[in-house]
């Protein structure tokens, strides 16, 4: 089984972000959960989403509180919420630099950090506005590089079966992504 | 057709398939996509149907019952606070003999306003004639929602059907589902028809004054047909597994071979359940699950003869609900199915209100609770006050206050 959670804020496409990534997994032949975090949301407000993908039939109906995979889509989050809370394998920043990201790293030897420009590939792209750009398509992109658990193909498929707005720009950006995350 | 999908859309396609031709609702949190997408689907021409938006739930129901009886097949979905609200016309529709089908998006009542999982509101409604159903997974929600119009229009039934979705683990989570072919479907479920419509030529007379001494005489015709509606049911599901592969039943025993102890449960709860059984069962311990998918017309009978051939010694009912001031609803149906025919231990659980999460380790821990817990007790499981559980307060009962 593998679990992902995902953090941003109300309007960044979070849940999109869990869905797209739902659909991409079962387009490899697994069996998917994607949610939201079952509370109240607001725009701004910090969210959480999720993704469970397992070659079995998933019976579990609770939210996920180890994940494999933590995935941030504003830097700014980690010093409100507990990103790395439950986490077992590799947390995925939207961040310009490395810049907070040693003091993560210092706290959690055992972990990976991946960092992508998310939010510059999103402005370069077209994608929402500079002051809202919407990362959430690139950041799978980059998801798919340095987790391996789900090829770029099937997330690029997943996005334009997902997202009919701007669908090119959308698959740029997370062919971009991919190819730029770093792990930190 | 391979979709991931979420339960409300689910709920959705099911109206679609099942071509209802009259959708009449009302939005609220967590049902409101389902209409949504309906409404969306009738906009865009994927679904021809014609959509009423309603002011209330109660006009809801009312013109899902006046479009029934009319000749058009009718689907509507609440939840909560929206169910309550259209209690009356719940009433109404099995007394009318209406087969309407809706799906109930489970959470608790306020106040305090609370958004989440909880069956109190559709157990709330158990004496209103309406069949209930509950589901553990999106798949079976689609499916249900066909086979439910195929039961609640069996002339041997006559009865509406409620098809309970526990709010957010389904409404709101994806999954890969299954999504029949039209085809399919319309070989399935025949078209609507009803012995007695509203027919200008053909006029008659509904919802007249009925003197005592007609009155018990219908409502025996509502319990004859709720106790037939049991083998409709069975039937239903048999001939759904023929024509699409997918086996459902009013109770689902799950490792119950051999075991010594059971919990039994409704929705989404029995899914978990099930991966704490098998976590259980590793260790060699003699445990399994029942979990009720119908839970009226109630299968009762079926429930004493499972306990029975497996030889189950002791059993505990979590329940998302609760009745105050009494058994917790689905922990007293099955002790009374009990009385006089078994005296296998039962206890009662309440567990996960409000939508506070059912996890594989409380479902773990009802099962420890079970080999040295006290028959007949109902525990309020998990509660946040230090020393306090359902047990602390029926002794407080028992010695009267202080």
């Amino acid at each position: 089984m593998i679990e992902v959670r995902f953090h941003g804020r109300g309007g960044q496409g979070a849940v999109v972000a869990s869905t797209i990534l739902a659909e991409a997994y079962a387009l490899e032949g697994k069996w998917v959960q994607g949610f939201p975090f079952f509370g109240v949301e607001r725009r701004g407000a910090p969210v959480t989403a999720y993704t469970r993908a397992s070659d079995k039939k998933i019976r579990s109906r609770v939210q996920i509180y180890e994940p494999d995979y933590v995935v941030v889509l504003e830097r700014n989050l980690i010093s409100s919420v507990d990103v790395t809370k439950g986490l077992k394998k590799l947390l995925l920043i939207n961040a310009p630099d490395d810049q907070d990201l040693g003091k993560l790293k210092d706290s959690h030897p055992d972990l990976k950090i991946a960092r992508v420009n998310g939010t510059a590939i999103a402005i370069r792209n077209g994608l929402g506005s500079r002051t809202n750009p919407i990362i959430n398509t690139a950041i799978l992109g980059a998801f798919s590089k340095c987790s391996g658990t789900v090829s770029l193909g099937s997330v690029l498929a997943a996005i334009g079966g997902r997202i009919p707005a701007k669908s090119e720009a959308n698959v740029r950006a997370a062919t971009e992504a991919y190819k730029e995350v770093v792990i930190c | 057709m391979r979709m991931i999908l979420t339960g409300n859309y689910c709920a959705a396609h099911g109206a679609k398939l099942s071509r209802a031709k009259v959708v009449a609702a009302y939005p609220i949190t967590p049902q409101t996509t389902i209409v949504e997408k309906i409404a969306s689907m009738v906009a865009t021409g994927e679904y021809d149907a014609q959509y009423v938006p309603v002011e209330s739930e109660h006009s809801a129901m009312a013109a899902c019952i006046a479009a029934e009886m009319a000749g058009s097949r009718a689907f509507t979905a609440t939840s909560s606070h929206g169910l309550a609200y259209m209690h009356e016309m719940l009433h109404w529709a099995s007394g009318q003999r209406v087969p309407v089908v809706m799906p109930v998006v489970n959470r608790a009542i306020g106040p305090p306003w609370n958004i989440w999982v909880e069956h109190t509101d559709a157990l709330s409604q158990r004496d209103t004639g309406w069949m209930q159903i509950f589901c553990e997974s999106n798949q079976e929600l689609l499916d249900t929602v066909i086979m439910a119009y195929k039961i609640a229009e069996d002339r041997r039934v006559l009865l509406p059907a409620m098809i309970n979705v526990d709010a957010f683990y389904l409404s709101h989570t994806l999954e890969n589902v299954d999504v029949p072919d039209q085809d399919k479907v319309d070989s399935f479920l025949p078209p609507y028809s009803i012995p007695f419509k509203l027919d200008v030529d053909d006029p008659l007379g509904f919802g007249h004054l009925i003197m005592p001494d007609g009155w018990m005489e219908l409502r025996w015709e509502i319990e004859r047909s709720m106790v037939r509606a049991r083998k409709v049911i069975e039937e239903v599901q048999t001939e759904f597994n023929e024509v699409f592969g997918r086996s459902y039943s009013s109770i689902e025993p799950y490792r119950c071979e051999g075991a010594e102890r059971v919990v039994v449960g409704m929705g989404t709860m029995t899914s978990t359940a099930k991966d704490a059984i098998d976590a259980l069962r590793r260790k060699g311990e003699r445990v399994g699950l029942i979990k009720m998918r119908t839970f009226r017309p109630f299968p009762g009978d079926e429930i004493v003869q499972l306990l029975d051939r497996e030889g189950i010694e002791r059993v505990g009912v979590m329940d998302r609900s609760t009745s105050f001031g009494s058994d917790s609803p689905l922990y007293g149906e099955i002790k009374s199915a009990l009385y006089g025919r078994s005296d296998v231990m039962i206890n009662g659980y309440v567990i996960g209100l409000g939508g506070r999460e059912i996890k594989v380790d409380d479902v773990a821990s009802i099962l420890k609770d079970l080999e040295v817990g006290e028959r007949g007790r109902v525990k309020w499981w998990g509660l946040k006050i230090e020393g306090e559980s359902g047990d602390e307060m029926k002794s407080e009962a028992k010695h009267g206050p202080d």
